[in-house]
């Protein structure tokens, strides 16, 4: 009945970014438009999709049906129909739901951060096609339909990555991303081609795939499932394919914070959720999903301890969070993941618009070393970063708690103990990274006290309260019932979890007193080692981990140099000895030819009258004697 | 009687063509070999005329009014055509005070530098 209103709910931050696109132009080329109009349309796009969402999240709590809405028929190939499809079901309308509202909440953040740019207009071009990018993606129905999101997603974050162009090194971050997206990408297109090719004989929405995948034979299932990995990998920053999300920094914080907590890199681990069907059928991909995404858990934690640079470290520890929403996918605990997806989108979001708004207050300082002593300075800051930390450390009652629990109770439950083992290993990492950049950054002493700050706007302060108590709380949706609670997410999202976890409640008991214990462990050495910390000297860090394992380097020999040499060969020998030549042959040859035919054009008149009527003849003669 | 009196004006006919033949000739040659723009003109009307002469002579043979109106518009066109021509001679004598076909070379091909 009202399911064209899902179409709306990607329709309206698109139709956005095109108005505020060529406002913006008309804004540069014309008269200039003033903030607060390109403000009025950016920021209510990204609300109004949050109310759709809203109500369709409330009738699927009255009718747990799918609702799929076809707009129109997209590709129609010899009676072969692709749709324009979307489909709601718990998993999207949850996405869209936290998508939305903390996308709406950077949305207002990013326009005080941005206030003095010129380019206001255009950044929300592309924050509002990067939030509706996002949203196809989720609503998609089928998976050429969430190709077309995931490509918008990649371009969009290119755009906003390289946004500040004038720095070169900042437009090679954007390629860099872009380019490692692209490797992922492949592994999609692969993976669709095979399902088309095996189980797309029906139709290429989900719900034909999923009838279509039961008689293909498991070897290709699990090379489907692999190849869809790749992509997975690609965009959520997985090893070996997370490059280029450090470099992602270069882009403006509310980038970084968009980026990295509610779109973009959860498109990895949606997407192995929406495919739960598949991987359900081949537990040993998933398997191998979980060991990545433990190893990355692990791997971006190590580098995060030793890195300097506030919003790296930050980027790191996306990536790490990030490993254990794919252990828990992996291991066939969806709920779990995508439940961490969810708390994860609020402290990561807070943590990121906390860092922008020390860092604009310090005048674009990055160096954590170099700031110190903030927390008098920007009292709400520190408050709203603070429970943001505890909350990412996995301390209760705060948001990363419940989720990180869970993941950590999937793993074990399974009888992965060695992924287990890694998880809470990084865990301790993870509360002693994050510890120290609060202690660094707000508590050190010794730092230069005549500083002027750089005020922040309300703007920017209002969405960090609002996150903060979303920080708090969202981890109550998800309370094990151990503790009394319930677990509302994993009833919500209970299609997509085939398997229920046996886990004896002491055992579970125990783990949970374990990840209390594995947080306080990593927050009390991050204590002794940063708590008034002696700001006078900015530390000199060397060695394998500061310099992240020398992956880039490695990188750069394996691939790029290769491909640097490939592409010398190319251009200097191949394509000036052979394809010049070629081209440049034919070229000269039409214009000696040419010359050749211009002498005839002698401005003789007399001639021309003459080889006229000699053609005449000859052409006369020809029709009388022949073609009589 | 009507055969021979067919046969009479196919001879006549003949002929009428080998003088439309010889104006045409003359003309041509004409055209090739003079370079005053005045002749070459008079041996283009030369020429057009011999083409409405067999115009004429055909429909004659063929007894037929269709080609001598035609023959009668081609010379109405021709003497609108005769008004163009002698101004554009004008025109010309102005721009190079020369009547010789032969100076009139602008759009000959120059030799170019790779040709």
């Amino acid at each position: 009945m009202d399911n064209f209103l899902l179409a709306w709910i990607v329709l309206v931050p698109l139709l956005s970014s095109l108005i505020l696109g060529t406002m913006y132009l008309y804004s540069i080329k014309v008269t200039k438009i003033p903030n607060i109009v390109f403000s009025m349309f950016a920021l209510t796009a990204p609300f109004i999709s949050f109310v759709l969402g809203v109500s369709f999240f409330f009738r699927l709590l009255e009718n747990s049906d799918v609702i799929i809405y076809r707009a129109y028929k997209w590709l129609s190939v010899d009676g072969y129909d692709i749709d324009m499809g979307f489909m709601a079901d718990q998993l999207s309308i949850f996405m869209v739901l936290f998508i939305t509202f903390v996308g709406g909440l950077i949305h207002i953040y990013a326009s005080g951060y941005m206030k003095d740019d010129d380019g206001y207009g255009k950044f929300f071009f592309y924050f509002n096609l990067f939030l509706a990018s996002m949203l196809l993606l989720v609503l998609a129905n089928s998976p050429i339909i969430m190709f077309i999101g995931w490509e918008g997603v990649g371009v969009c974050s290119y755009l906003l990555i390289s946004y500040y162009y004038q720095d070169s090194e900042n437009v090679k971050a954007g390629n860099k991303a872009f380019i490692a997206n692209r490797v992922g990408d492949l592994g999609f297109i692969i993976a669709m081609i095979t399902m088309f090719y095996y189980a797309g004989s029906n139709g290429f929405d989900y719900i034909n795939l999923e009838l279509g995948m039961a008689n293909v034979p498991v070897e290709v299932l699990s090379f489907i499932g692999l190849a869809l990995l790749i992509g997975a990998i690609g965009k959520s920053a997985q090893i070996p394919l997370f490059v280029w999300l450090p470099d992602a920094m270069a882009g403006p914080t509310p980038v970084s914070a968009l980026i990295h907590a509610a779109t973009m890199v959860t498109a990895g681990v949606y997407m192995v959720a929406r495919f739960h069907f598949l991987y359900d059928m081949i537990p040993n991909v998933g398997l191998f999903i979980a060991y990545i995404g433990a190893f990355s858990a692990l791997f971006a934690a190590i580098i995060a301890t030793k890195q300097t640079d506030i919003k790296k470290i930050l980027a790191y520890s996306t990536m790490s969070q990030l490993g254990y929403m794919f252990i828990a996918v992996g291991l066939g605990g969806y709920s779990a993941g995508i439940f961490h997806v969810f708390t994860h989108a609020f402290f990561k979001a807070l943590l990121f618009m906390g860092a922008g708004a020390v860092i604009v207050a310090l005048h674009h300082e990055q160096n954590i070393f170099k700031m110190g002593g903030m927390r008098r300075k920007t009292p709400l800051v520190y408050f709203t970063m603070l429970i943001a930390t505890l909350a990412i450390a996995g301390i209760p009652p705060f948001a990363g708690f419940f989720s990180k629990d869970e993941i950590l109770l999937t793993a074990f439950g399974s009888g992965e103990y060695f992924i287990w083992i890694i998880g809470v290993i990084t865990a301790v990492l993870t509360a002693y990274y994050m510890f120290r950049l609060l202690f660094v950054v707000f508590h050190g002493s010794n730092y230069k006290e005549n500083r002027e700050l750089h005020s922040l706007s309300k703007n920017m302060t209002m969405p960090l309260v609002i996150l903060a108590i979303g920080s708090i709380l969202a981890g109550f949706i998800g309370v094990p019932l151990l503790l009394g609670g319930q677990n509302y997410i994993g009833i919500w999202l209970e299609i997509l979890n085939s398997k229920a976890l046996h886990v004896e409640h002491s055992i579970e008991l125990y783990l949970m007193g374990l990840n209390i214990l594995a947080a306080v462990i990593g927050l009390l050495i991050a204590y002794k080692k940063f708590f008034n910390y002696d700001m006078s000297k900015v530390p000199e860090y060397t060695g394998l981990i500061w310099n992240k394992f020398y992956i880039d380097e490695i990188y750069d020999r394996i691939f790029v140099d290769k491909l640097k040499k490939l592409s010398i060969f190319i251009s200097y020998k191949l394509d000036i000895n052979f394809i010049d030549k070629i081209v440049m042959g034919i070229s000269n040859g039409f214009i000696r030819s040419g010359n050749v035919v211009a002498r005839l054009q002698s401005a003789n008149t007399r001639m021309y009258a003459f080889s006229m009527l000699m053609g005449i003849s000859v052409i006369s003669t020809y029709l009388i004697i022949v073609m009589r | 009687m009507q055969e021979r009196i067919k046969i009479e004006m196919a001879d006549l006919l003949l002929s009428y063509i080998a003088l439309a033949m010889i104006l045409f000739s003359i003309g041509f040659l004409g055209i090739i070999s003079r370079k005053n723009i005045f002749i070459v003109y008079m041996s283009i009307e030369l020429m057009l005329n011999a083409v409405n002469l067999i115009f004429v002579a055909l429909g004659r043979y063929n007894e037929s009014m269709e080609p001598q109106v035609m023959a009668m518009i081609i010379i109405a066109i021709a003497a609108a055509e005769a008004a163009v021509f002698l101004s554009l001679i004008v025109v010309l004598y102005r721009n190079k005070k020369s009547l010789n076909s032969d100076i009139f070379n602008v759009l000959k091909q120059k030799d170019t530098a790779n040709g």
